[in-house]
């Protein structure tokens, strides 16, 4: 249940509107209230109510066996949530950004991700590993890297990237209910970003397939991929695109691994041409495997070249300027569409 | 009235054994009903216990017949397979990394005689053995060794990945170190689960100085989790030795707040007994870690001779003075509980079924080709996956 929204009526249909906070939270409460084999481990989780207070209310309700503060030690409890859900448990560990994930890594990737491979079936690992990924605003190259491309190198990780309020109540269900680690991308400055949901997605059995993209808005000029919070952006670019005569279709990832290479491909096919959107270093990125997914399987279909939009390939700088210039805009995206729609120049009135 | 025995010529004279009347009794009955006789013997340890931050177990342990004969067939087992390991690979049947265990196989059976299948054990690579005394089999090991499909990880995880969930065996992690925190969690998860249950996190005396083991054994003390430290001191972390990789190698006392236990490794009744004490005090009073004082007579690995860092002498020395097959040998001929010839003869046998599970392990099959892709995940959703060259070896994940 939710304790704040606003309520809209469109249409006839009743639609609610919640940030991805709120929709973050009563997905955590319902998955807890449905299974108690689920706990929730992590930095300031409880008393402080979540880090970014999205886990607030959670430790009154379900007390500190479930929701369990932790030291600042995150190879130590990373393990102990991997050795936790070996016996069976279902464990949410959350980091308190995914940069700090790198001290737990080994435990993500060889001690999580490998096991059921390894034991040939015997140890499976229910657990999910989320928190905020990728640039917040001003917090330096320390805190501001996107761990997508690395985490979804992986296999026996699956990686989910949740743009929308449906989206991060969909996938956040999916990923505690999948008998596998799943990393879950929240992204900082989404949180207090506020969605239309409709009754559906207010529903306590909601759920969201993992491993299917969505199409935001359809188009049929270029399609345009992205997750997190670039489809945002990519969502602004179409609106500009459209200003001057070009339909995009823009791809809201969601599920990085496993990766919805049909969605995608069909889009090309549709349109011809394809730009690739995400925050994150452009060498070995997302859209470096999207690219090269779309040239092996719909190379025949592609009237111009892929066209990859990424963050610079630089530590993130401090300043707001440089910041600015290192992550993806929406003038560039826009750009990039151009380009590949051989339009260098906004269309002058036709002759 | 209470009878002493000494043997008359044994090194581990300092036996000092009470035998009620009706051992007597039993005694004089054919030798084939010891290994099922249960009467009560108490056997005192070799060394006393080292305590630390906690008042530890006594001396003398309880046991029967029937147990000291099954420790002396189970670590005779355990010894045999894995020099048989040592010849498989050798003749290249096994393939990469082969630790072997012979020398501290007292860890495994005293551990296990303290303990139940609902208990949880979780080490490192060095875990054929462990594997055995969790009730995997011969065939299982061998299998895996050689990568086959009857193999206890289907031939998919290799020598240092063996697993035996349905009896609380966790594996088999190759990472140094990263299977104390795994160990804690399992701990975690029985007391979640309001189990009465404990887990003993197996790890050697190189992996005792990892950091992650503070971590996890900070959280263990805070949640007061049912988890007990094995510290397997086998006093070389590959070929380092102990006291050049640990400026406190008492590694005992390395919990601080955490109480610990320092244990002659290389007897199994005194392995027993504190495994026996460290449940108790787990179950009641949180985290506890027993150092087991052993020894490895193979090297690191099969890769590693193992003599470059330590001389021959000391192997032999260790192998007379204190190997723990033959200390239980001279405990069951000491108190008359089998002939010499009895002995033996187990063994012959215990030859016979590790050849026979070589045998049967080299009949077993590789895996399928197709069993690349299967276990990537538990449910796959169809998604596909590729071998090395996708367009021609694709396939779709369960």
């Amino acid at each position: 249940m939710l304790s704040v929204f606003r309520r809209k009526v469109f249409h006839g249909s009743f639609i609610a509107a919640i940030t991805v906070r709120e929709a973050l939270n009563s997905a955590l409460d319902e998955e807890m209230s449905a299974d108690p084999k689920v706990f929730l481990m992590g930095e300031e989780v409880g008393e402080y109510q979540g880090a970014y207070k999205i886990s607030k209310g959670l430790l009154e309700k379900y007390g500190p066996e479930r929701v369990l503060d932790t030291p600042i030690t995150e190879a130590g409890f990373t393990g102990i949530g991997v050795g936790a859900a070996y016996y069976g448990l279902r464990p949410v560990v959350e980091f308190m950004t995914f940069n700090f994930s790198m001290q737990a890594i080994d435990h993500i990737i060889n001690s999580a991700a490998k096991s059921n491979y390894m034991s040939a079936g015997q140890i499976s690992v229910p657990i999910v590993f989320r928190g905020p990924n990728g640039a917040a605003a001003g917090v330096g190259a320390q805190h501001s890297q996107c761990y997508a491309a690395w985490y979804a190198a992986c296999p026996g990780l699956k990686v989910l990237t949740p743009y929308s309020s449906e989206d991060a109540r969909g996938l956040l269900k999916a990923a505690i209910r999948d008998p596998d680690p799943v990393i879950f991308l929240e992204n900082e400055l989404l949180y207090g970003e506020s969605f239309p949901v409709s009754a559906e997605v207010l529903d306590s059995s909601f759920c969201l397939p993992i491993g299917k993209a969505k199409i935001e808005k359809e188009g049929k000029d270029v399609t345009i991929t992205a997750f997190s919070k670039m489809v945002g952006l990519a969502l602004k670019a179409a609106e500009i695109l459209a200003k001057e005569g070009i339909s995009a279709e823009i791809i809201n990832l969601r599920s990085i691994r496993p990766l919805d290479r049909d969605t995608i491909n069909a889009s090309v096919r549709k349109t011809n041409r394809l730009v690739t959107v995400e925050e994150g270093f452009p060498q070995h990125g997302v859209g470096a495997e999207i690219c090269t997914s779309v040239i092996e399987e719909s190379f025949g279909y592609l009237d111009a070249p892929v066209e990859r939009i990424a963050g610079a390939d630089v530590p993130m700088p401090y300043a707001a300027n440089l910041e600015r210039s290192a992550v993806p805009q929406v003038e560039d995206i826009v750009r990039a569409a151009k380009r590949a729609c051989y339009r260098a120049v906004p269309m002058a009135a036709t002759a | 009235m209470a009878l002493s025995r000494l043997s008359s010529s044994s090194a581990s004279r300092c036996v000092d054994l009470l035998i009620n009347p009706l051992a007597a009794a039993a005694a004089a009955i054919p030798r084939r009903l010891i290994s099922s006789d249960t009467t009560p013997i108490t056997v005192e340890t070799s060394v006393p216990f080292s305590v630390h931050n906690c008042d530890g177990p006594s001396r003398s342990v309880e046991t029967t017949p029937k147990e000291l004969v099954s420790f002396f067939k189970d670590m005779a087992t355990m010894r045999r397979m894995e020099i048989a390991a040592d010849s498989l690979y050798k003749a290249k049947l096994i393939r990469g990394f082969c630790h072997l265990y012979d020398g501290q196989e007292a860890v495994a059976v005293g551990m296990e005689a303290a303990i139940t299948k609902k208990d949880c054990i979780i080490t490192a690579y060095r875990d054929h053995c462990t594997f055995l005394g969790r009730g995997g089999t011969l065939l299982e090991c061998f299998s895996e060794l050689m990568g086959r499909k009857a193999g206890c990880s289907k031939g998919k995880g290799g020598s240092m990945h063996f697993y035996k969930k349905d009896s609380g065996f966790y594996g088999g992690h190759g990472i140094v170190g990263a299977q104390i925190p795994l160990g804690c969690g399992l701990a975690f998860a029985q007391k979640y689960s309001k189990d009465e249950n404990v887990t003993f996190a197996l790890y050697g005396d190189g992996a005792a100085n990892q950091g992650q083991l503070f971590e996890a054994l900070n959280i263990a003390c805070l949640w007061d989790l049912p988890a007990i430290l094995v510290c397997e001191n086998n006093h070389y972390g590959m070929g380092t030795a102990e006291w050049r990789a640990a400026k406190s190698p008492a590694y005992y006392k390395r919990g601080d707040y955490a109480p610990g236990l320092k244990v002659d490794g290389m007897d199994a009744l005194a392995v027993k007994q504190a495994c026996k004490f460290a449940k108790e005090h787990a179950l009641k009073n949180g985290p506890i870690i027993l150092e087991m004082d052993t020894y490895r007579y193979h090297g690191h690995s099969m890769s590693d001779p193992g003599s470059t860092y330590r001389t021959r002498d000391e192997i032999s020395g260790v192998r007379q003075e204190r190997d723990p097959i033959e200390r239980i040998r001279k405990l069951v001929l000491s108190l008359d509980l089998a002939t010499e010839k009895e002995l033996k003869d187990m063994e012959k046998e215990i030859r016979k079924e590790v050849d026979d599970a070589i045998a049967k392990a080299k009949e077993s099959p590789m895996p399928d080709p197709s069993e690349l892709f299967t276990n990537v995940y538990a449910k796959g959703f169809g998604t596909e996956v590729y071998g090395a060259d996708r367009k021609e070896v694709r396939s779709v994940l369960p």
